[in-house]
C-alpha cells in the first residue's frame, strides 16, 4: 500500500431520481485518518483524481466518535460507522457508498425515518405521568439495569438493518433494532406497562415473525447490541401474548 | 394574549430543546422543534461521565448548598449565583425525572442510584450511566418528545436550519427564517417565542471535543441581529482528550473520578515503555501539586498544569504534548462497567487498549461558558422566580435561549458533569416564563403584517444567493480550517495580550479572505455548502467576539489565564484569611500581622481585582464590530474569595 496517498472511489448520486455515478479521488497520507477526515479533505480541494473540479461530495456525520449513530456508510462493501473507520486498516481504493436498503438524498446521504416511524409503532418510551416532581424511579437492581445498558446503546445508525436479508427498501419489516428497543422497554418496571402493546405492535405485518434469522444484525452492530437475544426474547415474549391472548379472550 | 393554543418554535434537538419541548407539551401548547439533523444525534449524545446532583446517596454529607458552593467557586465566581442555586437546589429532581424516563443509570446493591466523584468537588455527587451518560439522557427525553409526536401534540422540522429571526418593526421576535435542508428552500415560521438551544461553538477552533454541528451560527446570528452575547472569552479547554487529525476526542473526567492518574515520567527523555516505569520514576503531578484534590482539580486548573508540564517542564511523553492517563491500577471488569463507553472509543482510534496500558491525551477546546445574555428574575430568597418571563430572555423581546447558548450558569470554568444539568435545568425551568411572556402580550404575532415575514424571507434568500454567486479563490473548508488554527494559536490555555493583537489582526485578514470565497457548490438539492459559507461567517463574527473579550479582560479568571494578571496566591494561603480581612475592614483598618507575610498584601491584590474584573462581559454588535461592555454579577449569597485546591 502506498503510505504517501491515500485512493478513494466513491458513488455518488445528485438527487434521489437521478443515476448513480463513480468518482475517483487521491488525497494526501497523513496518520490516523479517518474515512470522515479523508471526506473533509475532498471538501477543501474538490478534484478528483483525473484533476476534474467537481462538487464536494455530500455525506452525514456529527461526533465523530460513534456515539451520534449518523455517519453509516458501505465501507469497502461493509455497513459500518464512516468516524472509526481508520485508512490504516482498510484496503485501498476505500470504497465508499451509500446504504442500499434506506432511499438515497444525495451522495452517501440517506433518509432513515423509517426507524424512527418504527419506534414509534412499538411505543419505545416509559409512558410516565408527567414530568412534575414525584420522588425516585422505581427501584431496579444493577444487574437489569446492565442489561437495559446495552441495549439503550442503539444509536439507529442502521448498520443492523442494511445487513438484514429480510430488510428491503420495499417492504415493512421492522429489523432488529426495534425489537431490541421492545426488550428495552419491556424490561423498565414502568416501561413494561405498555408491554402488551408493544409485543401486538410486533406481532403484526413486518414484525418479529418476518426474521429469517439470519443473524447477521449482531456481526455488524458497532455497539456490540445483543440483537440476536433480543430477537429470541421477543419471540418468547410474543408467543406467550399468544398464548395469552387465546386463553383470556 | 392570542386565543388560540400558544405557539412555541424550539431550535435545536438537544437535552434543552427536547426537555423544553416536552413541557410545553405538557402544558398543552404547540410546539415544533427545529433539528439541522434527525433528533437523535444532537452533540448532547457526546457528554460522557454524568450529571450532578446533591443527593447524598451514599451518606457524605452533601447538600444543594454544597453543590452550588462547589459551583460557583469552580467557576471563579463569576456565574449568576440565585440562577446556579436554583438549578442545583432543581437537581435531585431533575435526575430522579430522568430516572422515571427510564435512563439506565448504574445502581447500587439495592436498586437505588449509584453515584461517583467528579472534578471541583469532594463529594460522589455524579450520576452516570456508563460513560455514555449524555446520550442515555437525550435517548430518554427524545422517547418522551416521540411520544407526543406520536399524540400529535409537536411537529418536528428535521434536517432544516435556522438562519435568523423575524423581528417585527418594534424589534420583537416574531418567528424563524428556516431552511430545509434537502430542498434547499427557505420558508419563515411564525411563532409566539423562539427559542434557541442550539449549543455551543466549539467548531470556532475547529479541532475540538465537539461535533460537526457545534458552530454556533445560530447564537451568532442572534448577536448580529442585535441580542446581547456574554462572556464570550471563557472558553473551557477539557484537560484530558485524544490528539487526532479531525476531533479531539473527549477522554471524560469520570475516568479520573473511577481513579484515573495523571502523571508523566519524572526524567526528560524518559523513553521506556509506560508500564516499565516504576513509581518512583513517575511525576504524578496533579497528586503531588494538589494532595486534596488530586486528580479531580477542576479543568482549568488540570489543563494548566499539563500545559505547563509539557511546554514548560519539558516533560511530556517522548517530549510530545502528551501526558499520561492511567486506569491500568483498576479491574477489567471494573472499567469496563463503568467507563466501558469511553475505552471502545479510545481502543477504536488508537487501537490500543486503556485497560492494559496508560491512555495518552492532551487537553482540547470542549465548552463555551460564554454564550447569549439571557436575563432572570429572583424570588427574593436566592431562588429564581419561575414564573418569569424574564428567564432565560435573550435581549431581542421573543427570543430565549437556554443549555450551552446561554452564558450565566459556570461562570470563568465550568464543573464536570454540570452541563448536562444546566441544559435540562433551563429546558425545563424556561417554559413558564415563556408562557407568561406570551400571556402578557399587547398584540400577538397574529397581528404582525405579513411584509414582516416576506421582508425576512426575502432577506435570506439574496443572502443565499449572493453566496451562491460567490466565485473567488478561497475554498470555505480551508477557511475555516485558517481561522481554526489561528484561534488555536493564542486563545487557548495560555493567554498574553501581545498575541491576542496580533490574532485580532489575523481574525481580519480571514474576514477580507471571506469575501473573496468560492461557492465550491452552487447546485440547488441537499447542497451544504452555501449554509456552510455562512455558518463560516457566523464563526468570523464570533471568533472577534471571543478574542476582543479576551484581549480587554486584564486578569486570570477561571479557564481566561493571563500570566501578567496572576495574582500570585501565597503557598499557604487559606482563602479563610480573605472572609476574616472583609470582616475586620468592616470594623476599622487591619494591621500588617493580623495576616502570615505577604498575605495582606495578596487579599489587597485580589479585592482591587475583583472591584475592576468581577463582571460579565457583554459584546453587542455595534458598526459592523464587537462593542464590549461589562455589566455586575449578582454574587448576593456568596462572598467571592480566592480559589484553593490543595
Amino acid at each position: 500500500m502506498n503510505k504517501k496517498i491515500v485512493k478513494l472511489k466513491i458513488k455518488r448520486r445528485d438527487k434521489p431520481d437521478a443515476k448513480a455515478y463513480w468518482q475517483e479521488f487521491t488525497i494526501p497520507y497523513k496518520e490516523r485518518l479517518n474515512v470522515i477526515a479523508c471526506l473533509q479533505d475532498i471538501q477543501r480541494n474538490p478534484t478528483t483524481q483525473s484533476g476534474e473540479s467537481v462538487n464536494p461530495v455530500t455525506w452525514d456525520c456529527n461526533c465523530l466518535e460513534e456515539v451520534c449513530g449518523s455517519c453509516t456508510m458501505l465501507v469497502n462493501g461493509k455497513v459500518r460507522q464512516a468516524c472509526t473507520a481508520l485508512i490504516d486498516s482498510l484496503e485501498q481504493p476505500v470504497i465508499l457508498e451509500p446504504m442500499s436498503k434506506f432511499p438515497v438524498v444525495r451522495d452517501l446521504q440517506v433518509d432513515r425515518s423509517r426507524m424512527f416511524e418504527n419506534l414509534k409503532k412499538v411505543k419505545a418510551w416509559v409512558d410516565i405521568d408527567g414530568t412534575h416532581d414525584i420522588g425516585e424511579g422505581p427501584l431496579m437492581s444493577d444487574k437489569v439495569r446492565a442489561q437495559r445498558y446495552a441495549l439503550s446503546e442503539c444509536m439507529s445508525c442502521g448498520c443492523c438493518l442494511e445487513a438484514c436479508p429480510q430488510f428491503s427498501l420495499t417492504n415493512n419489516f421492522m429489523g432488529a433494532a426495534t425489537f431490541s428497543q421492545v426488550r428495552l422497554f419491556n424490561l423498565h418496571p414502568s416501561g413494561s406497562m405498555l408491554k402488551e402493546e408493544r409485543l401486538e405492535a410486533v406481532m403484526g405485518e413486518g414484525g418479529i415473525t418476518d426474521c429469517g434469522n439470519a443473524q447477521v444484525c449482531v456481526e455488524v452492530c458497532p455497539k456490540s447490541i445483543p440483537l440476536t437475544e433480543s430477537i429470541a426474547d421477543i419471540g418468547r415474549q410474543t408467543t406467550l401474548q399468544t398464548l395469552k391472548n387465546i386463553f383470556m379472550k | 394574549m392570542p386565543k388560540r393554543k400558544k405557539k412555541i418554535i424550539v431550535i435545536g434537538g438537544g437535552l434543552t430543546g427536547l426537555s423544553l419541548a416536552m413541557k410545553i407539551c405538557e402544558r398543552n401548547a404547540e410546539v415544533v422543534i427545529v433539528s439541522y439533523q434527525s433528533l437523535k444525534r444532537s452533540h448532547s449524545v457526546c457528554a460522557q461521565g454524568g450529571i450532578n446532583a446533591a443527593i447524598d446517596a451514599r451518606n457524605e454529607g452533601d447538600s444543594p448548598e454544597n453543590h452550588f458552593y462547589d459551583t460557583i467557586k469552580g467557576g471563579d465566581f463569576l456565574a449568576h449565583q440565585p440562577l446556579v442555586r436554583d438549578m442545583c437546589y432543581q437537581a435531585p429532581a431533575i435526575i430522579h425525572l430522568m430516572d422515571r424516563l427510564g435512563v439506565a443509570f448504574n445502581r447500587t446493591g439495592e436498586g437505588h442510584l449509584e453515584f461517583r466523584r467528579f472534578g471541583g468537588t469532594l463529594y460522589s455527587r455524579t450520576a452516570f450511566a456508563g460513560a455514555t451518560t449524555g446520550q442515555q439522557l437525550v435517548y430518554a427525553l427524545d422517547e418522551q418528545v416521540r411520544r407526543f409526536q406520536h399524540d400529535g401534540a409537536v411537529k418536528t422540522l428535521e434536517w432544516h436550519e435556522y438562519l435568523g429571526a423575524v423581528l417585527d418593526s418594534q424589534g420583537v421576535c416574531r418567528g424563524a427564517v428556516l431552511q430545509d435542508l434537502r430542498t434547499n428552500t427557505l420558508f419563515t415560521l411564525a411563532g409566539d417565542a423562539v427559542v434557541l438551544a442550539t449549543g455551543g461553538p466549539g467548531q470556532v477552533y475547529v479541532r475540538s471535543t465537539n461535533s460537526t454541528v457545534n458552530t454556533g451560527a445560530a447564537a451568532t446570528m442572534a448577536y448580529l441581529q442585535g441580542a446581547k452575547y456574554g462572556n464570550g472569552e471563557f472558553i473551557q479547554i477539557h484537560p484530558t482528550a485524544i490528539p487526532g487529525p479531525d476531533k479531539l476526542r473527549l477522554m471524560s473526567e469520570s475516568a479520573r473520578g473511577e481513579g484515573g492518574r495523571l502523571w508523566v515520567p519524572r526524567t526528560v527523555g524518559d523513553a521506556r515503555p509506560p508500564k516499565s516505569i516504576p513509581d518512583s520514576g513517575r511525576n504524578y503531578f496533579l497528586e503531588e501539586k494538589f494532595p486534596l484534590f488530586g486528580n479531580l482539580v477542576p479543568r482549568d486548573v488540570a489543563s494548566r498544569e499539563i500545559h505547563d508540564i509539557v511546554y514548560n517542564q519539558k516533560l511530556g511523553i517522548a517530549g510530545e504534548p502528551m501526558v499520561y492517563l492511567d486506569l491500568t491500577h483498576k479491574s477489567k471488569d471494573y472499567l469496563e462497567d463503568r467507563l466501558g463507553g469511553i475505552i471502545d472509543i479510545y481502543k477504536k482510534f488508537t487501537g490500543e487498549d486503556p485497560k492494559d496500558v496508560p491512555m495518552k491525551i492532551f487537553p482540547a477546546v470542549h465548552y463555551s461558558m460564554g454564550g447569549l445574555w439571557t436575563d432572570y428574575e429572583t424570588d427574593g430568597n436566592g431562588m429564581i422566580e419561575h414564573g418569569s418571563p424574564r428567564n432565560q430572555a435573550t435581549s431581542i423581546p421573543g427570543l430565549y435561549a437556554g443549555g450551552e447558548a446561554d452564558y450565566q450558569y459556570h461562570g470563568a470554568n465550568r464543573l464536570g458533569a454540570n452541563s448536562l444539568l444546566s441544559c435540562i435545568y433551563t429546558g425545563l425551568m424556561m417554559c413558564r416564563g415563556i408562557f407568561t411572556y406570551i400571556d402578557n402580550q399587547d398584540k400577538s404575532v397574529d397581528d404582525t403584517p405579513s411584509t414582516t415575514f416576506d421582508d425576512a424571507k426575502n432577506h435570506w434568500e439574496s443572502r443565499l444567493n449572493e453566496i451562491k454567486a460567490m466565485k473567488g479563490g478561497e475554498n470555505p473548508y480551508q477557511l475555516h480550517r485558517d481561522l481554526g488554527d489561528i484561534m488555536m494559536g493564542n486563545v487557548l490555555i495560555v493567554r498574553e495580550n501581545k498575541k491576542l493583537e496580533k490574532t485580532i489582526r489575523e481574525i481580519e485578514d480571514i474576514k477580507t479572505r471571506f469575501k473573496d470565497v468560492n461557492c465550491v457548490d452552487s447546485t440547488d438539492w441537499a447542497n451544504p455548502t452555501p449554509s456552510f459559507i455562512n455558518q463560516l461567517y457566523c464563526m468570523i463574527e464570533l471568533s472577534r467576539v471571543i478574542a476582543k473579550g479576551a484581549l480587554m479582560r486584564d486578569e486570570f479568571r477561571g479557564a481566561h489565564y493571563k500570566p501578567e494578571f496572576d495574582l500570585k496566591q501565597p503557598s499557604k494561603f487559606d482563602p479563610h484569611e480573605y472572609i476574616d480581612y472583609l470582616e475586620k475592614k468592616n470594623y476599622g483598618d487591619v494591621s500588617e500581622d493580623a495576616f502570615p507575610e505577604g498575605h495582606l498584601e495578596y487579599m489587597k491584590r485580589f479585592e482591587a481585582n475583583n472591584d475592576n474584573w468581577l463582571k460579565s462581559t457583554i459584546a453587542e454588535y455595534k458598526n459592523n464590530k464587537p462593542e464590549i461592555s461589562y455589566e455586575p454579577v449578582d454574587t448576593s449569597i456568596v462572598t467571592p474569595r480566592p480559589r484553593k485546591y490543595d
